[in-house]
């Protein structure tokens, strides 16, 4: 199948300081990808790359097919992004930022109609469809910014660090929901502080200073590094680290 | 060292209901964690006890002095980390220690002894604006800065909170050493894995305590057996986990589901192992297994909301 992220020694210096280097790797359609890292192992900038909204140094990359240097603005239609931090508009009720968001995305009135009412129910918001989004529970908003980021079905879905300080309960909710897109064939890439997450991925790659130190299934990599967990592998990785944040 | 009794808050003239009536005692020299997710009410529970918020009921004390009575003698004896980096970022490191001191009546050598193993770590940088540390070196910054006093208490309002798993193991290291000279952290978190660092923990969630003991106790009052299961396809797994009947709670840890089932008395895996082959899964492996402390947390908050 058709890789739907091909990166080839891609690459990000600021100055002298190279926050991405030289990264290559390619995930599948409908694959859940997790993107880990330290604090500054630069998960963040190479994630602005593949969305678009930061040209490379070097190296090169495609994403959904399109070229990170030339096709930005096509990358951006043909993908969702949510983070813990922006998501929604607090002030616009439920159904005005699923209406906002579906607009920016180009989604016809009929089309957003149907799937306003799709979501609501799927997300079970029917009494809350009228309120504004800053009265929901934290859970909820994160519930709802993944369902909107992926309201016009794109290729991939970007998520960065989605289920930050979530109940236990609500966050294995997230990961249902996470599931359901990437069997309907949804990519996932996701990044995360929580390690247990790591394991629910197809496939894990973790960064260090800059670069992809390990890549593989969760099996693998415990294998590889004989740990019982993701959190021992991670450590084992990471704790080598020169830079933080 | 601190006492809560039925202490509440509520925001928005009355409308929501941060803390419910919270009781729970810090023993001297104790490490108790407050444990929770977000909006569970830990940063109001802060808040009061370090005398920024006053209680809409109920009463505390801190190292002997009430909340609101005696604000003055808490504000001089406590240390206060808040979540969000609160530090001038427009002064040197060094002056963002000094003027901690200064305020305090004190001075960083008078002290030194107290932050020293904190504090090296980032003395290299001293000369640097706090605003453009890294993550990790404001934390300990933050750190040195309530600790330049010598407090009796120290409180941490989730100290970890966007952590890398790396840097949260040495951030615990620095408590556990903090400890041993005698002072008392009331230290909150939204993650799990840290709660069998603490002495005692409360289990917090809507304003309400779930649970307050050792972790170790809170494991053992587990009243269900636990087991672990594995699959080729955890997500196929799970929705067929779900549709079986005789299956209770069913919550993903890691590579494997965790369940209970509804009947304990009898024995049930052997007739879910077979359900689960006739539905195609490949590479079953089941196994009982102790409760984590967020095993815990989830019983006691799906019981709170059936």
């Amino acid at each position: 199948m058709q890789a739907v992220i091909k990166a080839d020694k891609l690459s990000k210096h600021f100055g002298h300081f190279t926050a991405v280097n030289k990264i290559s790797f390619e995930v599948a359609p409908g694959e859940i990808f997790g993107f880990l890292g330290a604090n500054g192992a630069g998960k963040t900038t190479a994630m602005r790359m593949l969305c678009g909204l930061s040209i490379p140094t070097s190296g090169t990359a495609t994403v959904a097919g399109f070229d990170v240097y030339k096709q930005t603005e096509e990358i951006k239609r043909n993908i969702g992004y949510m983070s813990q931090k922006f998501s929604l508009y607090e002030d616009l009720t439920v159904l005005e930022n699923i209406r906002f968001y579906g607009g920016i995305y180009g989604l016809s009135d009929r089309d957003l109609q149907q799937k306003s009412e799709a979501l609501i129910t799927r997300l079970n918001l029917q009494n809350e469809a009228k309120k504004l989004v800053g009265s929901l529970p934290l859970g909820w908003k994160q519930k709802l910014s993944f369902s909107v980021a992926v309201l016009h079905e794109p290729k991939i879905v970007f998520l960065d660090e989605p289920t930050g300080g979530v109940d236990p309960v609500t966050r294995r909710q997230f990961w249902d929901l996470i599931y359901e897109v990437a069997d309907r064939g949804i990519t996932v890439f996701v990044t995360t502080h929580y390690m247990d997450e790591a394991e629910y991925c197809n496939r894990v790659s973790i960064m260090v200073d800059g670069s992809i130190e390990a890549l593989d299934t969760p099996p693998k990599l415990k294998q590889q590094f004989s740990a019982n967990s993701m959190d021992e592998v991670f450590y084992e990785l990471a704790r080598g680290a020169k830079r933080s944040e | 060292m601190v006492t809560l009794d039925k202490l509440s808050k509520t925001y928005n003239k009355g409308s929501v209901l941060a803390v419910d009536k919270v009781s729970f005692e810090v023993n001297k020299g104790e490490l108790f964690g407050l444990i929770g997710p977000d909006g569970a009410g830990k940063t109001s529970i802060f808040r009061m006890l370090t005398t920024l918020l006053l209680p809409d009921e109920g009463s505390a004390t801190v190292d002997g002095f009430d909340i609101v009575k005696d604000y003055k003698s808490i504000r001089n004896t406590v240390g206060y980390m808040p979540g969000r980096f609160s530090l001038y970022q427009d002064l040197s490191v060094e002056e963002n220690l000094n003027f901690f001191a200064t305020i305090f009546n004190t001075t960083i050598e008078e002290n030194y002894d107290l932050i020293k193993d904190i504090y090296v770590q980032i003395e290299p940088f001293k000369d640097r604006k706090a605003g453009k540390l890294s993550g990790g070196m404001k934390q300990k910054l933050a750190l040195s800065c309530a600790l330049i006093h010598r407090p009796t208490i120290l409180f941490l309002d989730e100290p970890t909170t966007g952590v890398d798993a790396v840097s949260r193991k040495e951030f615990w290291e620095m408590l556990k050493r903090l400890k041993t000279q005698g002072i008392t952290i009331l230290v909150s978190t939204p993650y799990m894995d840290e709660a069998t660092l603490c002495d005692r923990i409360a289990l917090i969630q809507s304003g309400k305590i779930l649970s307050i003991d050792t972790p170790q106790n809170i494991v053992d009052a587990y009243p269900d057996k636990l087991f672990a299961i594995k699959a080729e396809s955890i997500y196929y797994l799970l929705n067929d986990l779900r549709a079986y009947t005789k299956v209770k709670g069913c919550f993903t840890f890691g590579e494997f589901v965790h369940i209970s089932f509804k009947d304990k008395s009898a024995t049930n895996e052997p007739e879910l192992l077979a359900y689960l082959k006739e539905k195609g899964h490949k590479n079953i492996e089941i196994k009982a297994v102790t409760p984590g402390i967020e095993d815990c947390f989830i019983r006691l908050m799906t019981e709170e909301t059936n």
